[in-house]
């Protein structure tokens, strides 16, 4: 039995559940950021397969930009956790409601 | 008998799922260092489902970028930021049930339309992603996106300065 296209999207829709189930159900903001990454990356395996299998090699110049754009926003992100964390010695959610009304 | 690109694909694909379930959901410890370790090992293997995509300059750039410097970067943040409350905190059930319960909607969703879809496309794929190629690809077809993305880091990189100043004047 040969691998098809249809395998390599089923392991990026479970990575991207996963991804997602970690952002919905985490509530440290390091452990959300991770599943954000979790995500961009399950996106990166369908553009990969979508390349191959069709044979444009297209996709594969879109992941690097995805991987280009998630490392700036990784870069930012925790730039900001860490600001956060300095000011408010906390980097749960559930303790940064101040926008809450 | 499977031939051994499908052994290595099964291979890959379990040790992807099974760390990022790991990253999520860890049984064992809720400490953000276990999770960023399994963090990396999800990387690795996708680096190693690019290689039997044929994807070779990706799965090189996969382990520098996100194994190697993202990763690291998450590691020393997580060390720099002493976590010792988070461990204690306990677990919200019903939340954790609707987030289930949503996402396996969603999955459900994906596995479906794919299963009804015929997406499958030629059985022996060409594409080869020689850094050649792709090289070339990039630097003529997506000139005027890869200037912007040199930007882009540019402007992330001043932001962040800008961020971890201590006070702004």
């Amino acid at each position: 039995m040969n691998i098809g296209l249809e395998h390599y999207l089923i392991v990026s829709a479970l990575l991207f559940s996963l991804g997602l189930l970690g952002v919905i159900t985490r509530r440290n903001l390091l452990i959300i950021y991770m599943s954000l990454e979790l995500m961009l990356n399950s996106a990166n395996l369908a553009l990969v397969a979508f390349s191959r299998f069709n044979n444009q090699l297209d996709g594969q110049v879109m992941v690097f930009f995805i991987m280009t754009v998630a490392a700036a926003e990784v870069a930012v992100g925790l730039a900001l956790i860490v600001a956060i964390f300095r000011r408010r010695q906390t980097t749960h959610v559930e303790d940064l409601t101040s926008l809450k009304l | 008998m499977m031939n051994m690109e499908t052994v290595l694909f099964y291979l890959f694909a379990a040790i992807a799922v099974l760390s990022a379930l790991l990253v999520v959901a860890n049984p064992f410890s809720r400490n953000p260092v276990t999770s960023a370790m399994f963090l990396v090992l999800t990387m690795a293997s996708l680096a190693g489902l690019f290689v039997l995509l044929h994807a070779f300059f990706l799965a090189a750039a996969q382990i520098l970028v996100y194994a190697g410097a993202v990763m690291v970067l998450f590691l020393f943040v997580i060390m720099l930021l002493d976590l010792k409350a988070e461990e204690r905190r306990r677990i919200h059930f019903t939340g954790v049930a609707a987030g289930i319960v949503s996402v396996g909607t969603i999955l459900a969703i994906f596995l479906t339309r794919l299963g009804a879809s015929s997406v499958s496309g030629p059985k022996d794929p060409v594409l080869e992603g020689q850094t050649r190629d792709l090289g070339r690809l990039l630097f003529e077809g997506y000139l005027l996106p890869l200037e912007i993305v040199g930007v882009l880091l540019l402007v992330a990189m001043v932001g962040v300065v800008l961020l971890s100043k201590k006070e702004l004047k």
